[in-house]
């Protein structure tokens, strides 16, 4: 590869990585030569202004049509551009969280590697997003990963925050062994870690019924390390211990970016080769023929988690759990391959990035003080902050799918694709439904503490400046989506089409 | 004006709530005024709806439709596919529920005087959930419903559980957990509507659902509809309640205030009829007339087990929380016996047993507030103590039981006169709990209004009915006995309902 090669690709397509990137870099630098007397929470500026740049940046390529660089490894298709908006989001919502961040102990002196680690983080996810090769998808993958092991244990003096960080490097170890185990099957029978050219190859070999349980091997292997990454159960163990015991910034960044991550990653590995690979049955692929399975890790993730969560005296395990169902719902989006997947997927991702960032910043606001976390640190909060009260009320109903909500028109647009592929998923869309009743309980259970309870504590909750401002952006966007749900469905077909490109 | 009054209609709550936002939370009288005042803007348009209608004209006029979600993008083949409409329209049957929940809201709004803290919050919510009981008759396609129906679900469950006796938190879960079951019930048949035939619009799914081979999204077996259907009535029979689903609602109608069952008793429960009525017997009619017999024998268990649990409880409570149940199996055989009469009767026994219970809810307020007691062993002799009290109440009592000449006698004897064309030997076995009605009523009533007075009402202190508190009272007995004695104010707006049902269902 020669110079002028290199300087044909267009670059410019990469443009939100670079400012990520760049970004990045400057923080770490600003970090090692600012004072030590220099109060590193203003870097969170800084780390805004990147992110929202990169928005911009994004926004810019919308029209530019499909772009594949550097020997088709990274791809700029709707596909890409759609999640990562939904990334970039998400990160915005999350440093301002990070801002108001004050707790007791141990994270003050850390809080500039905070900000540089979270956007090399952040920069992986959108790798992920974009690869279109095993090489840049793992290398996107661990970059989020190591970062996040960092970020778990960034309260360094917490013996917690030190449990959380080693129980997810052990657990997303083990995870990543296993995604790579299933990758190497698929360079093995392919030949190629382009991920297109290994569709072509796979789709030919499919008539050779030897090779199917090669593939099959291949395929629950990939499926199991990433259900690791999305917190499917029954892999889904770590989450709650380390939800717990990280920063809640973090612990807020690991269910929304993490996870979203994750899902792209499935969507791009499993929907691009296991679709295009035919089945030994005639008329479906590999895919659909054992998309059973991924229904399954569906319905156990969602039963598990709403159960477990409803035993949770524990704010942010509560969450852990909460996550972990509604990480239930999204796989039961991906489980019915029919027209509304990606819609489904896309919007209920975008609703989940304001009701659950809402949440956690509420959270954030009234646990931070505190060590134990408990669900009774909310009685009464209606008369300490009644805006407060409101906004959280209104992400827990948006998360429990009630109308008018984000979290309602999403559980919608899910349950339409799980009924219309024929035969329908009836079995799960029951289990979400039983799921979501259960969930009631703990929900509700939240918001009678903050309504009916007296209260636990004197004196009026203020919201600094980084809460308001998520709880702000966040009731809003769970308003409007669960209101004018259109505004994003029309942002969504106007823009990117039906994801048409994103196969091929 | 005309295209968006029903929209004005069903938001204009919000009003008063907007007002009562400016008043300050310790300014106990005013914040009630406002409360009371919010609800009147829906009456007055609900009354000129009613008076629109009685004039002659047409209620079509006032049909609104606006885009509101288009899922997916099918432009191309059919611009209707997959969109939810935001579309609102009124009818003769819908009409009188909207009648129902205004007079309702106005006078339960009067009733929650005896609220005794954080008023504003609990007008607030009163409102809010009147604008979802507006929002669910009026409602031109499932989606919509089903958020409305939603949006009443949350503010009830606050103000049982937070206004409420001394088990209010339990009844306020127990209420939440088997409606959002009902519900989620709902929703699933509502979504596989949608996505298999690609609307929810109700006009449109019954020519799709009823009408042989038209091209649908995804195929819908003959079986599915039937699923669909038993689905609908256990969702609405969560809501009714049909027994054995009925448990949360005991709990419900003694422990939240008794201004809260007014409403609930007389409009949330009614939102189960209706949805039977509109939905499953409007949408599936073949289904449903193979099912009647099942449908009428569970409105004779209805109203047989209701009767007999009535007869044995000490509550006074209780005892209306059974009838209700008892009273609520007659709408169920009314609806079974598919003919006009047996139609008519279930829906005149909806609006009629939304306005007793709502009159007997009204007065157990009003004595509860005196006397702090609602068994009925405590209150014998409550004639010598608050005579006028007294006097309605067994005028309600008599209502209840279906003294001709009131509400309640007209809708039994069509609901029965519908049933015994259809099926004798059932509705012969249902006159039985006609019978215990009367027992039943006649045992609690004499025992609370007659006798020697007991020592928790002999006292000084215990003043009768204000006039107030008797606002309410003279104008739901009013309603009862305007349409006992003349029937046709509920009939005439009803006949095209009936007919348009009957017709779908080959009768």
């Amino acid at each position: 590869m020669d110079l002028d090669t290199l300087l044909s690709y267009k670059w410019g397509a990469m443009a939100p990585e670079f400012i990520i990137l760049g970004a990045s870099v400057l923080l770490s630098l600003l970090d090692l030569f600012l004072p030590k007397t220099y109060k590193r929470n203003s870097l969170a500026w800084f780390a805004l202004a990147g992110v929202i740049l990169a928005l911009i940046s994004l926004g810019t390529l919308i029209s530019g049509g499909t772009v594949s660089i550097l020997n088709n490894t990274f791809r700029l298709d709707s596909f890409s551009i759609a999640f990562k908006f939904i990334l970039l989001l998400g990160s915005a919502l999350v440093i301002l969280i990070a801002h108001s961040y004050q707790p007791k102990e141990g994270f003050r002196a850390f809080r500039g590697e905070f900000y540089y680690l979270f956007l090399t983080g952040l920069l992986g996810a959108m790798f992920m997003a974009s690869s279109g090769d095993l090489i840049t998808l793992f290398v996107g993958l661990e970059l989020l990963s190591v970062s996040s092991y960092i970020l778990a244990g960034m309260r360094k003096t917490s013996q917690e925050s030190n449990e959380a960080a080693m129980k997810y490097v052990i657990n997303g170890g083990i995870a990543t062994a296993i995604t790579l185990f299933g990758m190497s099957y698929l360079y093995g029978l392919s030949g190629t870690t382009n991920i297109s050219e290994m569709a072509k190859i796979m789709s030919g070999q499919a008539a050779e019924h030897q090779y199917l349980y090669l593939y099959g091997l291949a395929f629950f292997m990939v499926l199991i390390g990433l259900s690791f990454k999305i917190a499917a159960a029954p892999f889904h163990m770590w989450a709650p211990d380390v939800y717990q015991g990280s920063p809640t910034p973090v612990a807020s960044y690991l269910s929304v970016i993490s996870k979203t991550a994750g899902f792209i990653l499935l969507l791009r590995l499993i929907l691009t080769l296991f679709l295009t690979i035919p089945g030994d049955k005639a008329d479906l692929s590999f895919l659909e023929q054992n998309s059973t399975y991924i229904g399954c890790l569906a319905g156990i993730t969602i039963i598990a988690g709403n159960v477990a969560a409803l035993r949770q005296r524990n704010i942010k395990r509560m969450f852990a759990y909460s996550s972990i169902a509604q990480a239930g719902y999204i796989l039961a989006g991906i489980t019915a391959l029919g027209y509304f997947t990606f819609d489904a997927v896309w919007f209920y991702l975008l609703a989940y990035v304001f009701m659950n960032l809402g949440a956690f910043a509420v959270i954030q606001l009234m646990t931070d003080q505190s060590n134990s976390g408990d669900i009774s640190e909310f009685a009464g909060l209606y008369r300490r902050s009644p805006v407060a009260a409101l906004s959280f009320s209104i992400f827990l109903l948006s998360l429990a799918g009630i109308p008018g909500t984000a979290g309602f028109i999403g559980k919608l647009t899910i349950f339409m694709n799980t009924l219309m592929t024929e035969p329908g998923h009836f079995l799960l869309a029951s289990l979400m439904i039983a799921g979501t009743v259960i969930s009631y309980f703990y929900y509700f259970g939240i918001m009678v503490q903050m309504f009916f309870r007296p209260q636990a504590a004197e004196g009026r909750v203020v919201l600094p400046a980084g809460i308001g401002a998520v709880v702000m952006i966040a009731l809003a966007g769970t308003l409007i989506l669960g209101l004018a749900p259109n505004s994003a469905f029309t942002f969504l077909h106007h823009n990117f089409g039906s994801f048409n490109d994103f196969l091929k | 004006m005309k295209e968006v009054l029903l929209t004005i209609l069903v938001f204009s709550p919000l009003l008063g709530m907007a007002a009562l936002l400016l008043v300050h939370g310790t300014q106990e009288r005013r914040i009630k005024w406002v409360g009371i005042l919010g609800t009147l803007p829906a009456l007055s348009i609900s009354l000129y709806l009613y008076g629109h209608y009685l004039a002659g004209h047409s209620l079509n006029v006032f049909s609104e439709k606006a885009g509101w979600i288009r899922f997916g993008d099918f432009q191309q083949i059919d611009p209707k596919l997959f969109t939810v409409d935001y579309e609102l329209s009124v009818d003769g049957f819908s009409l009188l529920m909207v009648l129902l929940t205004t007079v309702l809201s106005t006078l339960a709004a009067v009733a929650s005087i005896h609220i005794k803290k954080e008023w504003k919050g609990y007008y607030l919510l009163f409102l809010l959930l009147e604008i979802g009981m507006l929002g669910v008759f009026l409602a031109q396609n499932l989606v919509l419903f089903f958020i409305f129906f939603e949006i009443t679900l949350i503010p009830a469950f606050f103000l049982i559980g937070k206004w409420g006796y001394a088990q209010k938190e339990r009844a306020a879960f127990s209420f939440l957990i088997y409606n959002g079951f009902g519900s989620a019930v709902l929703l699933l048949v509502i979504i596989t509507l949608l996505a298999r035939a690609g609307t929810t619009n109700i006009e449109a799914l019954k020519y799709l659902i009823n009408t042989e081979g038209v091209p649908l999204v995804s195929p819908i077996p003959s079986s599915m509809k039937y699923g669909m259907l038993i689905a609908l009535l256990i969702a609405f029979g969560v809501k009714l309640p049909i027994f054995p689903l009925h448990t949360w609602m005991l709990r419900v109608h003694v422990q939240a205030p008794p201004s809260i069952v007014m409403l609930h008793a007389g409009v949330l429960l009614k939102i189960g009829a209706f949805g039977i009525i509109r939905f499953g017997l409007g949408i599936f009619p073949d289904q449903f007339k193979d099912l009647s017999v099942l449908i009428i024998v569970l409105g004779v268990i209805n109203l047989l087990y209701g009767a007999f649990l009535a007869f044995i409880q000490q509550d006074f409570k209780m005892v209306l929380a059974y009838s209700s149940i008892s009273h609520m199996g007659i709408v169920l055989m009314g609806l079974g016996s598919l003919n006009e009469a047996g139609l008519q009767g279930a829906i005149f026994q909806v609006v009629s047993h939304g306005l007793i219970a709502a009159l007997l809810f009204c007065l157990v307020g009003i004595f509860y507030e005196r006397v702090k007691t609602t068994s009925i062993k405590d209150l014998g002799g409550l004639s010598s103590v608050m005579p006028i009290t007294a006097g309605f109440l067994l005028a309600s009592a008599m209502a209840s039981l279906g003294l001709p000449g009131m509400s309640g006698f007209i809708s039994e004897f069509m609901a029965f006169l519908g049933l015994f064309k259809a099926d004798p030997i059932l509705a012969a076995i249902g006159t039985l709990g006609i019978i215990l009605t009367a027992v039943y009523l006649l045992r609690a009533a004499m025992g609370m209004i007659f006798g020697k007075p007991k020592l928790q009402v002999n006292s000084e202190a215990v003043r009768d009915m204000e006039t107030a508190e008797m606002v309410p009272v003279f104008i739901l007995l009013a309603f009862i006995i305007l349409i006992g004695v003349y029937p046709a104010v509920l009939s005439n707006p009803l006949a095209d309902t009936i007919q348009n049902i009957l017709s779908g269902s080959g009768g």
